[in-house]
């Protein structure tokens, strides 16, 4: 097929196509709420490019611990503060020039490096299907890059306890125990003898 | 006919819109993290193309630590955000200044 469009570039182009759209939409929409949707379609549409990249298990993860995990707390912060919206978005406008000229200016260099360096010459062929791309990732992770691994292991408690210990606040009127006071609490405190005379009984 | 170079132009026009984002969106936290997160699938995306087209595994490994600490950040982010708005009651840039250099 020498220059009918492949199956592999329509669906390239189309999501390609979504994911660029879904990130304008992440930074013009008015509302949050939409950017964080347009954020997670962007994300997914980019987990399906990867996929054709035969980067199998990136992708899953990006879509399971990326728009299941982290996209979801966002959205969730995104309701639970009551935010004035057109206060936030009053300066939009007054940026709009050189935000639009400055991000042009950037891609047109990008481009200008991408396509002249000999990266269009570089056709994506897909062979014999060679192993599991999770085995081999797991193989690589688990051998040579052990120690950033548990490196990594250990960023995400830290983030657990920061995130746990920044956010946790102790109310007054919960109930908890004290294991000092239970400790050193005496006999008086807690039993009191009255003294009285014996009663006679009918 | 897919070139390695059609992965990298995603890649920069996704990067350029989430600087843009950044320009654009100067008042409100939650957006400036999204942007964030643009700009790291951006390169994200750009590591996986290479890592397929040089045929190695180093960049999907990398692309596995860039989301670990991409994840640790939005987490840490969210909840510094939280305890803002719980003191201050805003999110708006302009009105946490105390800290002006």
């Amino acid at each position: 097929m020498p220059n009918a469009i492949s199956i592999i570039e329509i669906v390239f182009y189309l999501f390609s196509g979504i994911a660029t759209l879904a990130a304008l939409g992440v930074i013009t929409s008015r509302n949050p709420v939409y950017s964080v949707l347009f954020l997670v379609l962007a994300f997914f549409s980019s987990a399906c490019i990867w996929l054709l990249l035969e980067a199998e298990f990136l992708a899953i993860v990006l879509v399971l611990v990326y728009v299941g995990a982290v996209m979801v707390l966002f959205l969730f912060v995104v309701m639970m503060l009551d935010i004035n919206l057109a206060k936030l978005k009053s300066g939009f406008a007054s940026y709009l020039p050189v935000g639009i000229l400055v991000a042009i200016a950037m891609a047109a260099q990008l481009f200008i490096l991408i396509w002249s360096r000999g990266a269009g010459s570089q056709v994506l062929e897909y062979g014999e299907a060679d192993g599991s791309n999770t085995r081999l990732l797991g193989e690589w992770l688990y051998t040579q890059y052990l120690y950033p691994f548990e490196i990594a292991g250990f960023i995400l408690l830290v983030a657990i306890v920061a995130a746990i210990s920044l956010t946790h606040r102790r109310r007054p009127e919960t109930k908890y125990q004290n294991p000092s006071r239970q400790v050193k609490v005496k006999r008086d405190e807690r039993v009191r003898l009255v003294k009285m005379d014996a009663e006679k009984e009918d | 006919m897919l070139t390695l170079a059609h992965f990298l132009t995603l890649g920069a026009i996704l990067f350029s819109i989430g600087v843009a984002g950044i320009f654009l969106n100067r008042k409100n936290i939650i957006i400036l993290l999204m942007s964030i997160e643009l700009l790291l699938l951006a390169v994200n995306m750009n590591f996986v193309a290479f890592s397929r087209f040089v045929d190695n595994m180093d960049g999907q490994v990398f692309v596995f630590f860039i989301l670990t600490v991409a994840a640790a950040e939005a987490a840490i982010g969210l909840a510094i955000l939280v305890v803002l708005f719980r003191n201050r009651e805003t999110i708006n840039v302009e009105d946490i200044e105390e800290l002006k250099g």
